[in-house]
């Protein structure tokens, strides 16, 4: 005993950094599976705090590009609106009662603070956390497409799982036909992602679009994600597809978060029925 | 506090504060960033057994990774090179006994200190990619970004070192 006590004296110096590297290496095991990185992230308050300030003076920047986007939009919204007006005079109005509306889904805004697209595995941070009613799981997209789903939150940040990562897999649909596939990332190239597990009767060419499919409880069907790239076939099966993104992911200004208010009321139910 | 100790602090809040503002965003073709915030593992004092110096170097690769969400990667990498620090210093400079007071990188002569710099930066990368991708079908990936990044973090660390030693 006193023989390890003093063997433990003598190299204290290489134990405690023995002790300290395995507490490394556990952080980075910990990061890598999916829901457990629980305070090693960009989502606590000084980190996020720092953002905040550095995307203050970033943000400068990236107006042009960001005004522009909101007017194209605008401009999409107003057209609907129009198309809309008909029919929404034909209807009784009597019947809409907004207290008991059947409210699907509610938006959220909030701003990028931090974002990465270079790395593996890639997360933004957004300045809106637990105070404005951001949960986990969440979708979060803007005009153009999907973005990714939010992962750990803090009081006032979160941080976003970006679909630019290999452990991301979302449900997304062709938009002419009903055939499902999920989407995935390769770690190549940032504007461009992959379609996994699409049947092979799904007849497909290049210039596609995808949309999300209505599976997942975390995105509304029909949000844009991009168009076909390229695709090829072995053994009768697609090999790749590669989906060029409509966001340009190396440049996001405001994004939306969504929050599914019937996801609870699917969850349980679907686990009630396989639990039978 | 003594100067010391203050000029510490202030290297580790700007190295930190530089790496996350600026360097992180760099992504020069297509996936550069260089690692300058190492740059502290070489301007630290030397002394033979110094547990602060261990301690400030997992806080420092930590700091690093909550700021870019990598979980403990650079924490692991840079407290392996304070650590093999003094080993790799002993071998550059000779058998004899190190002289502690003289062994700091702005005293060393030129083709020494650039020899311990691609040494440790070197370790140092491999170990964040190798940790980043941590599959062995990656591995040429891993040594291509490890080589293209430490070139640029080395170039950036002797214009820090020339600085540096030209000041003293």
């Amino acid at each position: 005993m006193q023989q390890i006590i003093s063997f433990l004296f003598k190299n204290k110096y290489f134990i405690l950094f023995l002790l300290l590297e395995l507490m490394a290496v556990l952080f980075t095991i910990q990061s890598h599976s999916y829901h457990k990185s629980k305070f090693i992230n960009s989502a606590n308050f000084i980190s996020g705090g720092i953002y905040n300030k550095i995307n203050n003076v970033k943000e400068f920047f990236l107006l042009r590009e960001e005004n522009l986007r909101l007017s194209e939009e605008n401009v999409a919204l107003k057209n609907l609106l129009n198309l809309q007006e008909k029919s929404v005079s034909q209807i009784n109005t009597q019947n809409i009662d907004t207290a008991h509306s059947t409210l699907q889904y509610r938006y959220i805004a909030a701003k990028v603070i931090n974002n990465n697209f270079r790395k593996n595995n890639n997360y933004l941070t957004i300045n809106k956390g637990k105070s404005d009613q951001i949960e986990n799981d969440l979708g979060v997209i803007n005009s153009k497409g999907i973005i990714g789903i939010t992962k750990s939150i803090s009081k006032n940040y979160a941080t976003v799982l970006s679909i630019l990562n290999v452990n991301s897999r979302i449900n997304v649909k062709l938009l002419n036909s009903n055939y499902f596939g999920s989407l995935s990332w390769n770690n190549k190239d940032y504007n461009t992602v992959q379609l996994l597990d699409l049947p092979i009767q799904a007849p497909i060419k290049i210039g596609d679009t995808i949309v999300t499919g209505g599976r997942s409880t975390i995105f509304p069907e029909g949000i844009p994600v991009g168009t076909i790239k390229g695709f090829t076939t072995k053994n009768n099966n697609y090999e790749y597809i590669n989906i060029k993104l409509f966001n340009d992911m190396s440049a996001i200004g405001f994004v939306e978060v969504i929050t599914n208010f019937d996801k609870k009321e699917i969850l349980d139910l679907e686990e009630k029925t396989s639990n039978e | 506090m003594n100067k010391d100790n203050l000029n510490t602090i202030i290297l580790f809040v700007g190295l930190v504060l530089l790496q996350i503002a600026v360097l992180n965003n760099i992504n020069f073709l297509g996936y550069i960033n260089p690692f300058l915030y190492i740059l502290f593992i070489f301007y630290y004092p030397i002394k033979k057994i110094d547990t602060q110096f261990i301690f400030l170097s997992f806080f420092l690769g930590l700091a690093i990774d909550v700021f870019s969400n990598s979980g403990g990667i650079n924490a692991a990498a840079t407290l392996f090179i304070a650590f093999i620090r003094m080993p790799v210093l002993k071998s550059i400079i000779g058998k004899r006994e190190i002289d502690y007071s003289a062994a700091h990188i702005s005293k060393l002569p030129y083709y020494k200190a650039f020899l311990y710099i691609i040494i440790l930066t070197f370790v140092h990368h491999f170990i964040v990619f190798g940790l980043e991708y941590f599959k062995w079908n990656n591995f040429g990936i891993i040594i291509i970004k490890t080589f293209l990044t430490s070139i640029f973090t080395i170039i950036l660390i002797m214009i820090s070192y020339t600085l540096i030693a030209r000041k003293k």
